[in-house]
C-alpha cells in the first residue's frame, strides 16, 4: 500500500455537541487491500513479507458483500488500496457499488495501471477522492526507489487526469535515507500537481520498512532538517495545501497514537478477507483475527478476540497504565511494541517515558547513516538485492 | 495561487470531494472530506446547505437570522468562522 499514515479517523469537533459514546463505537475507516499485486518495489511498503497472489484474493461479490456490510456499521470512508488497486479488473464495479451505498470511496493508487479512459470511468462510477504515492520529487531517484523505469512520468500524468476531472488530490509522500533531502521539495511538488493535501511520512518500520530498516534510517540531522523544512511550508502554503505531517518514530518523545487507537475507528480488510485492526497486526504473535468470509463484519468488529485484546486499557502495564497520556496516545503502537521489545502490551519503546527507551537510540544510532545502498525491493517472490543508482 | 477571502458577495460551496452525510448509525450530520469526517451541529448543518455556490454569503446570513430570529452580526460571526475553517481545511470554494 501506498500510505504510510494510518487512515486518520480522527472525529474533528467543531463547535458541536458531545455525542454519547457508546462502549463500543461503529468503524469509521475501511482500508481494503484489494490485492498485494503491484507493479512497484518500494523498499518501504507496509505490505507484510509474505503476500498471497492472485489465487487467494477474494472475487468481485465477496468485496462487494463486505462493503454493504460496512456502510450498515457506520463505516464512512473506503480507502481502496493493496498493493495497486488497479492491478484488480473490477475495481469499477467496486467503486461504483461503494459509491451506491454512500460511502466516500477513495483511491489509494501509485498511479501506475490507470489509464485515461479507465481514470474517467472510476470517477464517472462516483470515486471521491485520490491519492497518489510519489517516491520523490525528481525522476531518476523516484523511479529507483520504486523500482519501476517510467514510474514518476505517469504520476505526472495520473495527476493531471484528476485535476481535469476536478477530484481531490492528495499526495503521499514516505521520507527516508534515500530522498529526506528532497521531502519539502516534494510538498512544492504536490502544490505544483494541484494537490489540496500531502500526507508527508517519515518511514514507520513495519513489513518492508523494517526489514529495510538499516538501508532506510536517516540520520537525526537529516530527519530534523527534514521535518522543519516541511514544518515551515505549512505557512507558506496555508489555504493552498494541508499538509499532514507524520514525524520520525525514531527521534520522537512520546509515540503517535496508532490507528487512533486499536480497534477504536477502523479496520483493514486483507486481500484474502482477514479482517485486522492494522496492516501490521498479524506480526503478533497468538492473536486470533477472523475472516469476513466466514463471519460477518458487525461479529468481527464487537466479538473478535484480535479486536479485543488492545481495546479499552485493562491489557496496559506501566508506565502506560498511570500516565495521564494514554487517552491520547493509547500507549503507542502494538505493533511496534511487539517488534521491538518482544511484548505486544508492554510500552512503546519510542516512548521516552518507556523502560526500554534506550533501544531506540541503539537501533538509530546503529542503523541510521547517510550512504544509501542495498535495500529489498518489495516483492511477491522472493526477494533480490539491490545496489545502488 | 492566493488564498481567497470571503466577502459578503462571496459564493460558497463546498467543494468536490467534500460531502453532507446525514449518517443514520450516528444519528448526526457529518461533513465527509478526504481523510475526516466532521460531526456538525444543526446550525453548520444550516449553513453549509445554503452554501450552493449559488446564494452569497449576505443573503445565507440574511437568511439564517430570520430563521433563527437572531442578531445579524452574532450570525455572522458563526457562519464566517465556520467557513473560514473549512477554506482553511481546503474543503470550500468561493
Ligand atoms: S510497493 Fe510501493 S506502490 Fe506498491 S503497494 Fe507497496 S508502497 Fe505502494
Ligand atoms: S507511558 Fe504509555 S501512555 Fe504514557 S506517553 Fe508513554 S506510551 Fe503514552
Amino acid at each position: 500500500m501506498t500510505t504510510q499514515t494510518a487512515p486518520q479517523v480522527s472525529a474533528q469537533v467543531s463547535n458541536q455537541v458531545p455525542v454519547q459514546a457508546p462502549a463500543l463505537q461503529p468503524p469509521s475507516a475501511m482500508l481494503a487491500e484489494l490485492t498485494y499485486r503491484c507493479p512497484l518495489a518500494c523498499p518501504y511498503c507496509s505490505n507484510p513479507l509474505q503476500m498471497g497472489g492472485r489465487e487467494t484474493e477474494m472475487p468481485t461479490e465477496a468485496w462487494q458483500d463486505i462493503f454493504t456490510q460496512a456502510a450498515a456499521l457506520g463505516v464512512l470512508h473506503v480507502h481502496m488500496s493493496g498493493g495497486e488497486p488497479a492491478s484488480r479488473r473490477d475495481l469499477r464495479e467496486l467503486v461504483a457499488h461503494c459509491a451506491g451505498l454512500g460511502l466516500y470511496t477513495n483511491l489509494i493508487t501509485s498511479g501506475v495501471g490507470l489509464t485515461k479512459a479507465s481514470f474517467a470511468e472510476l470517477a464517472a462510477a462516483g470515486l471521491d477522492h485520490v491519492q497518489l504515492s510519489i517516491q520523490d520529487a525528481e525522476a531518476k531517484s523516484a523511479d529507483w526507489i520504486g523500482g519501476y523505469e517510467g514510474g514518476f512520468a505517469k504520476k505526472l500524468e495520473v495527476a493531471s487526469w484528476v485535476a481535469e476531472e476536478g477530484l481531490p488530490l492528495t499526495i503521499n509522500a514516505v521520507i527516508h535515507r534515500a530522498n529526506v533531502a528532497r521531502a519539502a521539495d516534494m510538498v512544492d511538488f504536490a502544490v505544483r500537481l494541484g494537490a489540496r493535501r500531502i500526507e508527508i511520512a517519515h518511514t514507520q518500520y513495519y513489513g518492508w520498512a523494517l526489514h529495510n530498516r538499516a538501508h532506510l534510517m536517516p540520520t537525526r540531522e537529516q530527519s530534523e532538517k527534514a521535518y522543519a523544512e516541511v514544518e515551515e511550508r505549512r505557512i507558506r502554503y496555508k489555504g493552498q495545501i494541508v499538509i499532514d505531517h507524520v514525524a520520525p518514530d525514531y527521534h520522537a518523545k512520546f509515540p503517535k497514537a496508532c490507528m487512533s487507537g486499536w480497534g477504536r475507528m477502523s479496520m483493514n480488510v486483507t486481500p484474502q478477507g482477514k479482517v485486522l485492526p492494522c496492516h501490521a497486526a498479524e506480526t503478533i504473535p497468538g492473536l486470533e483475527f477472523w475472516n469476513a468470509r466466514e463471519k460477518s463484519l458487525a461479529e468481527i468488529w464487537a466479538s473478535s478476540p484480535g479486536f479485543n485484546a488492545y481495546r479499552g486499557d485493562d491489557w496496559m502495564q506501566e508506565p502506560c497504565r498511570s500516565c495521564e497520556r494514554k487517552a491520547v496516545d493509547f500507549g503507542g503502537c502494538r505493533c511496534q511494541a511487539m517488534a521491538l521489545v518482544g511484548d505486544a502490551a508492554a510500552c512503546d519503546p519510542i516512548c521516552s517515558k518507556s523502560p526500554r527507551h534506550n533501544l531506540i537510540a541503539e537501533i538509530a544510532a546503529r542503523d541510521s547513516a547517510e550512504e544509501v545502498a542495498g535495500f529489498t525491493p518489495r516483492r511477491i517472490e522472493r526477494a533480490r538485492e539491490k545496489s545502488p543508482v | 495561487m492566493t488564498v481567497e477571502e470571503l466577502a459578503p458577495e462571496s459564493r460558497p460551496h463546498l467543494l468536490r470531494g467534500v460531502k453532507l452525510k446525514n449518517d443514520q448509525v450516528r444519528k448526526t450530520w457529518v461533513l465527509l472530506a478526504p481523510e475526516r469526517y466532521l460531526r456538525l451541529n444543526a446550525i453548520s448543518v444550516d449553513i453549509l446547505q445554503r452554501c450552493d455556490g449559488d446564494a452569497a454569503l449576505s443573503t445565507i446570513v440574511d437568511d439564517l437570522a430570520e430563521k433563527y430570529s437572531a442578531d445579524r452580526t452574532l450570525i455572522e460571526r458563526d457562519v464566517r468562522s465556520l467557513l473560514n475553517s473549512l477554506l482553511e481545511k481546503r474543503m470550500l470554494g468561493l
